[in-house]
């Protein structure tokens, strides 16, 4: 509990860190939002005083007051998560947000869970059969780690994607075929949204994979000289029962570094929405900095990293419950 | 045990006194032996030529246009002889030829040139925030894990919060704000090293923790050495193999990461003002955006994506090659299964002792090794 608490700690410090910064940052860097929302007004006609505090109201910016009571209000907007309000949608940042997030959370999350549970196999398989023709799965994994995501993505779309020249097996474009389909309960909806996620997931899946087969494959190959995986094996156990004993292990460390991978695997999946035009929340990040949406592309931020902390929460919990060494401290 | 001349030799766990002495410079000539190495060191010698004589070998400055030579020109259907529009034409990027290598950009701009030059500001970019990382990491993860105490509870938890917020939002949003970033490439490189130095903070600090503690520092401290000195004489040496693997992993991340926030327009662009460099994720960009892949344009977008990928790939097997050195269970020095089994070693799942293998030399230079 007490390794529990420690990691809940740095957690709530790196939320309050990310969360200063983003109201810091339109704050202390200079020619902020306001002066450019205030230009855009003034295309329309001139912008008075009226006008600019109109902006600035609308912006969140109330720039009269100190800069301490603005933080203090901050925290205050936050706590009724009021995220401030997109002009460029000209809705609340936190209702927008919340729709976007459940394409971004159950494409991220099937893909990285198959992507860890294959990733893991494979590794756990490599270091068991060192020496044999599977060696030469490394240097590809290694490969398709070095390739940008995005690239990947646009490869993929080039030779499977309906938008592109070859094979155009799978939609490329969008979460679901806007033309025909009617967000719901319905099937053909449901069947749209599984065919448009393929793609995506299939490219977060393929770019995200090396990593947990180098990170198993390196743990498994330390662990199989323990003392306790020989024993398993002087006592006749089947090799199946030994692998997995060695194979449990070895997948605590990986488990633990779970929270680099993560963040790696979030980056990726923010520039593949933005190739397959995914309406979740990274596509919608790279629209607001298109629009200048400050206020959408801090909300974002501040989601995204809520998001990923609770992540980390969620895999240090896990690491807790599988390991008794630690539940045992606890 | 003879093979061709060559033996395999199970070295002794134990490497102690009896052991044969291994010097120094013979231990790092055998790290460029390993194929991994070799082929990543190959890699990185590529990208370095490219990157120094690329703005000599350049055929085009990669901004030039030639509107009329280097694009083709297709007649909007509806325009022109025929019909009541004045002829309306479109242009479409030219294919590879003797002229142009890598073909042409829809913008009529010759790609190999544009990849040339991005190549240039790319290593750069990449290398220069590596190097601001890699010393950030050194000043935080190394002092946390000397001094111990409240200054390592604070360091710790200032790597722990940097690690656990995720990287690309955080520089996308610093990009974003910071004025005129993509204009200025050491503010990129600085960006990018914020965000990338937290990892190998506490990779060193957990090996300066195991080292402060050995005789040949508590030696130097009871002699009166400071902490200043103990630290660069004493402990960071030890940590050079460290040092230089987490450089390759933060030159592969921040190359990563500059193109990532490239492709998304932070980075700046050439024909912004004022204008930013040209590099593979711009160069990706201009690409994505312009519908080079519906276009089915492949020459204008795949050539930075696959030297990116190559880049990567190299710089990976580098650190792999840095990875069976230090750890020699992981290696197995170029020795195929094939040998192996010659030499009647298992390779296979050899439970409780991976065989630490390596290639003797031949049996008639052994002589003074034995």
């Amino acid at each position: 509990m007490r390794a529990l608490l420690r990691r809940l700690s740095v957690y709530l410090v790196a939320a309050f860190v990310a969360l200063t910064f983003s109201f810091l940052l339109p704050r202390v860097v200079p020619g902020n939002p306001v002066a450019g929302a205030v230009a855009r007004a003034s295309q329309s006609g001139a912008c008075n005083a009226q006008c600019v505090r109109a902006v600035e109201e609308q912006l969140g910016f109330d720039v009269h007051t100190s800069l301490l009571s603005q933080y203090v209000q901050y925290w205050g907007h936050l706590a009724h998560g009021d995220l401030g309000h997109s002009w460029s949608e000209n809705a609340p940042v936190l209702s927008l947000i919340l729709s976007y997030v459940p394409w971004t959370l159950g494409l991220l999350g099937v893909a990285t869970l198959m992507s860890f549970l294959a990733g893991t196999a494979i590794g756990v398989l490599l270091a068991w059969r060192r020496g044999s023709w599977v060696e030469w799965v490394m240097p590809a994994a290694t490969f398709f780690q070095a390739i940008p995501y995005f690239f990947l993505a646009l490869v993929l779309v080039l030779v499977f994607g309906q938008t592109g020249t070859m094979l155009r097996w799978f939609p490329s474009l969008y979460g679901y075929d806007v033309y025909s389909d009617t967000p719901g309960l319905n099937l053909p909806f449901l069947f749209s949204v599984i065919g448009h996620a393929m793609l995506p997931a299939a490219t977060v899946v393929l770019a995200s994979m090396g990593g947990f087969i180098t990170a198993m494959r390196n743990q498994m190959v330390t662990t199989m000289d323990e003392d306790f995986v020989l024993v398993a094996a002087a006592k006749g156990l089947p090799t199946a029962r030994v692998v997995w004993y060695a194979a449990r292990n070895a997948l605590l460390p990986v488990v633990s570094n779970f929270s680099i991978a993560i963040s790696l695997v979030v980056a990726g999946q923010i520039l593949v929405e933005i190739v397959f035009n995914y309406p979740g929340i990274g596509f919608h990040l790279y629209d607001a900095l298109g629009k200048l949406d400050y206020t959408l592309v801090q909300g974002i931020f501040v989601v995204i990293t809520l998001v990923v902390l609770a992540a980390n929460l969620l895999a240090d919990v896990v690491y807790v419950l599988i390991d008794p060494r630690v539940r045992q401290a606890a | 045990m003879t093979v061709d001349g060559t033996t395999l030799t199970q070295i002794p766990p134990l490497a102690g006194a009896g052991a044969e002495p291994i010097a120094g410079k013979a231990r790092l000539l055998r790290l460029p032996r390993s194929p991994k190495v070799v082929a990543g060191l190959g890699v990185l010698a590529l990208f370095g030529l490219g990157a120094l004589i690329g703005g000599w070998i350049a055929p085009y400055s990669p901004n030039a246009t030639d509107e009329a030579g280097w694009v083709q020109h297709v007649l909007v259907t509806g325009t022109g002889p025929g019909t009541n529009l004045a002829a309306n034409y479109y242009p479409l990027p030219l294919p590879p030829s003797p002229a142009h290598w890598l073909g042409t950009t829809v913008f009529a701009q010759d790609v190999w040139s544009q990849l040339l030059a991005s190549t240039q500001a790319t290593l750069f970019v990449g290398l220069l925030a590596a190097a601001i990382a890699t010393a950030l990491s050194i000043l935080v993860g190394v002092s946390a894990g000397y001094l111990g105490g409240a200054a390592d509870e604070g360091l710790s938890l200032l790597a722990n919060v940097f690690l656990a917020i995720p990287g690309l939002p955080l520089l996308i949003v610093l990009a974003d704000y910071v004025p005129s970033a993509g204009s200025s490439i050491l503010l990129v490189a600085l960006i990018i090293a914020v965000t990338a130095w937290a990892y190998s903070a506490r990779v060193l600090r957990a090996q300066t923790l195991s080292l402060r503690n050995r005789d040949f520092v508590e030696a130097a401290r009871v002699t009166g050495e400071g902490p200043v000195r103990i630290i660069l004489v004493e402990v960071l040496p030890n940590l050079i193999p460290i040092v230089a693997a987490s450089f390759l992993f933060t030159t592969l991340y921040a190359i990563g990461a500059y193109v990532a926030i490239a492709f998304l327009g932070l980075a700046g662009s050439p024909s912004s003002s004022p204008p930013g460099l040209w590099n593979w994720g711009e160069m990706l960009r201009q690409g994505f955006a312009n519908n080079a892949v519906r276009g089915g344009w492949w020459w204008w977008w795949a050539p930075p994506g696959i030297c990116i990928a190559l880049l990567g790939t190299g710089l990976a097997l580098l650190n792999f090659g840095i990875d069976e050195f230090v750890n020699p269970r992981l290696r197995l020095a170029g020795i195929t299964a094939r040998t192996a089994r010659k030499a009647g070693v298992r390779l296979r799942a050899s439970l409780g002792a991976t065989p630490v293998l390596r290639r003797a030399r031949k049996t008639s230079e052994r002589a003074g090794a034995g």
